[in-house]
């Protein structure tokens, strides 16, 4: 196995304001990784740095042995957001289609004049939108799609390009109980099928939980990283903060973190 | 010049086409709906309505200005328009569109007071530069009678330039329209290519207003990519839709305006508003079938 993503005692800061610091971690291929903690806590600024959108402050990065910003063609994003504006009138296909080329100038031929290629993009985009099962709606303008259809349309988008890592900034946020658990297992089945690994960040880990390989758990601007079972315990938990926290679990299973400073939103 | 209107169609045509002003007026009116009916599918698409309206007033007093200073107005349309673009471009954020995944928005108060301040010194050029009252409402609300050989040339100059650099930036434009983060991500010049379309937009304004006046540019860069987006929701399909109801409506309001007492402005403006009209009613319609048949 080799790393997709390696750092070491990274640090970031955001208009002079160190967010965190001293971070190390590895993210190996085909890893399915949660990135949490509470708000406000560089969750997003991660991802950032990991596109290159954020230079670091400090210490160093290395994504799929390059750096930031330079392989982003091998990388899938799928940015915080709120829904599409119910108006916008665009098809679903067509948004995915921009994952591919969107950022290439001039116009894409119509039709039969782009031959081969312009054949081979469109089967690349019913594959993968095939494979995210969008089939149904993807010709539906995406305003008119609700929250769980734009979401996987957006998975296929950051998918087109077969990309080696999935960076996936709070895909779950604002979906309701039955679509976080679906759009949960479709992204554990493409990080297995596909073997990309998956770096995503969520507020609420219980959706994710049984498919996790690693969690990165960011707080008090520093990160602890391991499987599930060993971060998100009392004792590591009350190390990374330098207060008390307890980890309760739930008749069915589910986590629930108590006694974090900023807490009220955290892992419901 | 005596205008008669028959059941002929072919010899009204003919009668249309026998004047030279007609004959520009056509020139001119098809170039600018070209540009309008495209460039304006993407400020639909961006949300940028206000950004274009603000553009076009901003023709208004370049206008003015040029004419009150004793040159060619055309100078001071495409002068202020692409400045105006250019100085939207500078405010924070107000090159940014507002996407369909919100945004922008805060910012419509500031290109809300840069139109408040063309509009004013507008009228303080035009009292300027006195005994100007028909000029102002030519400037204003547009005229056929008015086409220059020399503008028809400029005009298409501008046009074709403008149409080059758009299909240069379309696709990129159309990512960073519906979703910036993604396609900064994905290495898109987010900033430049806002800016180069404002430019556009900027000059597409310009040469409207010439024809249809400056308050009702809009006309020709709202309506036909509202009405086109509403009929189908393939960009690339909708851009050509754009473009043809665009040449259409123009073509028509010029003829109306030829056999009737009413200034072009009207007519383009209203035949625009039907057609908006006819594809919202056709949409709505649509979508009530849909549900039956979903439903049945």
């Amino acid at each position: 196995m080799s790393a997709v993503l390696e750092l070491d005692r990274a640090a970031v800061a955001v208009a002079g304001r160190t967010i965190w610091s001293g971070v190390s971690l590895q993210v190996q291929a085909g890893e399915f990784v949660a990135i949490l903690g509470p708000n406000g806590v560089g969750k997003s600024t991660l991802l950032k740095a990991v596109l290159g959108l954020t230079p670091l402050s400090g210490g160093a990065m290395t994504v799929l042995g390059d750096r930031p910003g330079h392989v982003n063609g091998r990388i899938g994003y799928l940015p915080q957001r709120r829904a599409f504006d119910p108006n916008t009138r665009v098809r679903g296909v067509d948004i995915v289609r921009l994952g591919l080329d969107g950022d290439r100038w001039g116009v894409p031929l119509p039709g039969r004049l782009a031959g081969s290629a312009g054949r081979r993009a469109r089967e690349r985009v019913e594959e993968v939108i095939a494979l995210v099962g969008a089939g149904a709606y993807a010709g539906r303008p995406i305003g008119q799609c609700s929250g769980g259809e734009q979401q996987r349309l957006l998975i296929a988008q950051a998918l087109i390009r077969g990309p080696e890592l999935l960076v996936l900034d709070e895909p779950l946020d604002s979906l309701d109980v039955t679509n976080q658990a679906s759009v949960s297992a479709l992204i554990r089945d493409v990080c297995r099928s596909q073997n990309v690994a998956v770096l995503l960040v969520a507020h609420d880990v219980n959706p994710i939980l049984p498919y996790l390989d690693q969690v990165i758990y960011l707080a008090h601007g520093g990160a602890v990283m391991g499987p599930p079972e060993e971060v998100i315990t009392a004792d590591t938990l009350t190390m990374l903060y330098g207060t008390p926290i307890d980890v309760l679990r739930d008749r069915a299973g589910r986590l629930v973190v108590v006694g974090q400073p900023d807490a009220h939103a955290e892992h419901r | 010049m005596s205008v008669d209107l028959t059941w002929d169609l072919v010899a009204d045509v003919r009668q249309l086409l026998s004047y030279h002003f007609m004959l520009n007026a056509l020139r001119a009116g098809t170039i600018v709906a070209v540009v309008c009916g495209a460039i304006g599918y993407f400020m639909v698409l961006r949300r940028q309505s206000f950004v274009g309206h603000t553009l076009a007033v901003i023709g208004f007093p370049g206008a003015a200005g040029a004419i009150w200073l004793g040159v060619s107005s055309g100078f001071g349309y495409y002068g202020f328009c692409i400045a105006g673009a250019l100085v939207i471009a500078a405010l924070p954020g107000g090159g940014r569109a507002g996407s369909g995944l919100g945004g922008a928005g805060e910012e419509s108060a500031v290109v809300g007071t840069v139109q408040g301040f063309a509009l004013a010194c507008g009228f303080l050029f035009v009292s300027l530069y006195k005994g100007f009252l028909s000029g102002l409402n030519n400037l204003l609300f547009g005229t056929i009678t008015g086409v220059a050989d020399h503008q028809v040339i400029t005009l298409l100059i501008a046009g074709v330039l403008c149409l080059a650099v758009l299909v240069a930036i379309a696709r990129p434009l159309l990512f960073v329209s519906v979703d910036p983060d993604v396609a900064r991500a994905s290495g898109v010049p987010v900033r430049l290519v806002g800016t180069v379309y404002l430019v556009l937009l900027g000059t597409a304004a310009a040469g409207a207003s010439q024809i249809t006046g400056s308050l009702l540019v809009f006309a020709l860069l709202v309506a036909p990519a509202a009405t086109a987006s509403r009929l189908t929701a393939r960009p690339y399909l909708g851009l050509g839709l754009s473009v043809l109801i665009a040449v259409l409506v123009t073509w028509l309001g010029e003829a109306f305006a030829f056999f009737s007492p009413y200034p072009i402005g009207f007519w383009v403006t209203t035949l625009a508003f039907g057609a908006y009209l006819l594809a919202t009613g056709y949409g709505l319609l649509r979508e009530r079938l849909g549900r039956r048949l979903v439903t049945a």
